[in-house]
């Protein structure tokens, strides 16, 4: 089962969104479809769930040419679910709607994909909870457990880490990442979050300038500048995946040691502005250098600044001795 | 409490009620003659008979058959349009039916005649057009739009024009003919016989038939219509059923008993306190007993002043409804559909 589009062009009536589009979405892959807010990301998922209709085009899914497919595609949308008295339970339910006659039966086959669903996303502590009590982050493992429930081979999702924290980020994106691998389940995830998608995605749309879509495996993309040109970041560097400092004091030290102790270091010394050397033939030519080194599993810092010589705890310390 | 305890429990108010409901009224008539009736024993006062029979009787009936219509109506525009303060007649129904029957009772101040007086029929059958207009209306409307809340600000537009048009009816027309368009606007529980209550009663059966059938997309609703669409519902046609079951239910109490206010708004509100589900297959019956109880009981209120005097139902219906809906918000701090 995978899902293929055709010269396909979305929009409104006076605004086309994407024009020419050529995807295909295939079983076993994690795709993260990126770009800026308000660029059409969710137009697009609509349109390939059947919810939308294509200005131009076709959206195809092999073996089925309905515009609904309530049994191959679920979604999980940015619309906010409320209802007085929905249990945790009864909101998982509805993702075997599909497979019911109008007076809602549940078949021993439905039950089971409901524990199932439950199982897999973790909710049996709050399977009885009224949703209007949910966090954002249960709220949403909620929904996703619906589409699941749903048991299609596609699932898409519009944003589902938006507002989240980042355990809550890391563990849907996670969950995602192994029902694709998993369940061999095709599943695209909208989202403008760069760090998550680059890690987890196995494939990128990124949805470029001229209503066109990019595609590639996320390094690819990340060195060939596809995201820098689309994102227009302002002081990211992406290649290092880090905040460029702006260099303000103008004064260079010579930093060595070894792991994580090290890097932190760097970090906060960066942050604070100033410049970071790590390889010298000469470490006497810098005015102050700083040796982390870790004793008896505690880190200490070495500073020498100017000839004279401090032994201290933390980094906080060191950055007010500087 | 268990949740078949708390059905009998509502059962067991519905029928308590109804007794209750039988033995007020003008005509002292103790208890225990009532119960000897009921057990199909003659009585001592053949009049007491007929009164209960023909007038009391009736009456409880109409309670129980428009307070169901109601909530029932009231509950699937709350669900449909996903807003607590939805009832059954936000679709500008009751608005539709004034505008009839007003036009009956007052026209004459424009020197223009429809019917030429208002009996009960004159003005049941103008109310139900009145409505089946307005259902036309919004059907035509609704085929045109794809959301809901656009739909519902339509409905409630074309309530606020029909009033304006019965406004500008009262300014010109006569005293009495004002005073027996207001009676109307009161809502009146009695004076239904029993070949009316059968059509009532068909018309309830009707409404629960259409929306039984749509409480699969009655559910899907709660999640809104991408959800429902995405879950298989074919929403422009589940919307029609639960419009239209929603048109008849109303249409008919409206026809038959007036704008009956606030039952259909409040019942739906008060049942998921005591039920808790979202979920229509439960919430149905459970509003039909809900809004027959409470009915039943503010027809019981309107009595209360004793000595021949009636309240207008209206009067309580709004007098228990307002401070309940007020009571369920500030207990939740928030209200959802």
């Amino acid at each position: 089962m995978s899902l293929y589009t055709k010269a396909l062009s979305i929009g409104y009536n006076n605004q086309v969104l994407f024009e020419n589009i050529n995807l295909s979405l295939n079983k076993g892959q994690l795709v993260c479809f990126m770009g800026p807010n308000g660029i059409g990301k969710s137009s697009l998922i609509r349109t390939l769930a059947g919810l939308q209709k294509p200005l131009a085009g076709e959206v195809n899914l092999s073996g089925n040419d309905s515009s609904f497919h309530p049994k191959e595609i679920a979604v999980v949308l940015t619309n906010k679910v409320t209802a007085a008295n929905m249990t945790v339970y009864e909101l998982v339910t509805f993702g075997r709607y599909p497979y019911t006659n109008w007076n809602i039966k549940l078949s021993s086959h439905d039950l089971k994909a409901v524990e199932g669903a439950i199982e897999k996303v973790r909710l049996y502590d709050i399977t009885d909870k009224r949703i209007a009590e949910l966090s954002d982050g249960q709220l949403q493992m909620t929904m996703i457990a619906r589409a699941i429930a749903q048991d299609t081979p596609i699932i898409m999702l519009d944003e589902p880490t938006a507002h989240l924290d980042l355990n809550n980020r890391v563990e849907i994106m996670r969950l995602l990442r192994s029902l694709s691998h998993e369940m061999n389940k095709a599943i695209l995830v909208a989202t403008h979050e760069l760090d998550l998608a680059l890690q987890t995605a196995d494939l990128i749309w990124l949805a470029g300038k001229n209503k066109n879509i990019l595609k590639g495996i996320p390094e690819d993309l990340v060195l060939n500048g596809s995201f820098d040109e689309i994102f227009q970041f302002k002081g990211f560097d992406l290649k290092t995946g880090k905040i460029q400092h702006q260099l303000f004091r103008e004064q260079t030290i010579f930093l060595t040691g070894t792991g994580h102790e090290f890097l932190w270091t760097k970090n906060a010394l960066e942050r604070t502005g100033f410049k970071i050397i790590s390889h010298a033939e000469d470490a006497s030519t810098y005015g102050i250098s700083v040796y982390v080194i870790v004793e008896e599993s505690k880190p200490h810092w070495i500073l020498n600044k100017y000839n004279q010589q401090y032994k201290l705890s933390s980094i906080e310390a060191l950055i007010q001795q500087l | 409490m268990g949740t078949t305890l708390k059905w009998f429990f509502l059962i067991f108010i519905l029928v308590l009620l109804f007794l209750i409901n039988l033995s007020f009224g003008s005509v002292d008539i103790p208890l225990i003659a009532i119960f000897r009736m009921l057990l199909l024993q003659e009585a001592e006062n053949p009049i007491w008979t007929s009164i209960l029979m023909d007038f009391r009787m009736t009456k409880a009936f109409t309670c129980v058959l428009a307070g169901s219509d109601l909530s029932l109506g009231g509950l699937q525009m709350q669900t449909l349009f996903r807003n607590p303060l939805a009832g059954p007649d936000v679709l500008g129904l009751t608005s539709g039916a004034s505008l009839a029957v007003s036009l009956i009772l007052m026209s004459n101040a424009v020197s223009f005649t429809f019917f030429s007086t208002g009996t009960p029929w004159a003005i049941a059958i103008a109310a139900s057009l009145g409505c089946v207009s307005v259902f036309i209306i919004m059907l035509a409307f609704s085929s045109k739009l794809q959301d809901n809340v656009s739909l519902l600000i339509i409905g409630l537009m074309v309530g606020a024009g029909t009033s304006a048009i019965v406004s500008v009816l009262q300014y010109l027309s006569r005293a009495e003919e004002m005073q027996t368009y207001m009676l109307w606007t009161f809502g009146s529980l009695g004076g239904l016989n029993w070949n009316e209550l059968l059509v009532l009663t068909s018309i309830l059966f009707i409404g629960i038939i259409i929306a039984s059938a749509s409480i699969k997309s009655l559910n899907t609703w709660l999640l809104g219509d991408l959800y429902a669409r995405s879950l298989g519902i074919d929403i422009n046609r589940s919307r029609f059923f639960i419009i239209l079951s929603a048109s008849v239910l109303t249409g008919g109490v409206t026809a038959f008993c007036g704008p009956i206010a606030f039952v259909g708004l409040a019942v739906p509100h008060l049942v998921k306190l005591v039920i808790n589900t979202s979920n229509h297959k439960v919430l149905i019956p459970a509003v039909l007993l809900g809004g027959a109880i409470l009915l039943l009981l503010c027809d019981i209120l309107t009595q209360l002043p004793g000595n021949n005097s009636v309240l207008p139902i209206n009067a309580i219906t709004a007098m228990i409804g307002a401070p309940v809906v007020i009571w369920v918000i500030l207990k939740n701090k928030r209200i959802d559909v």
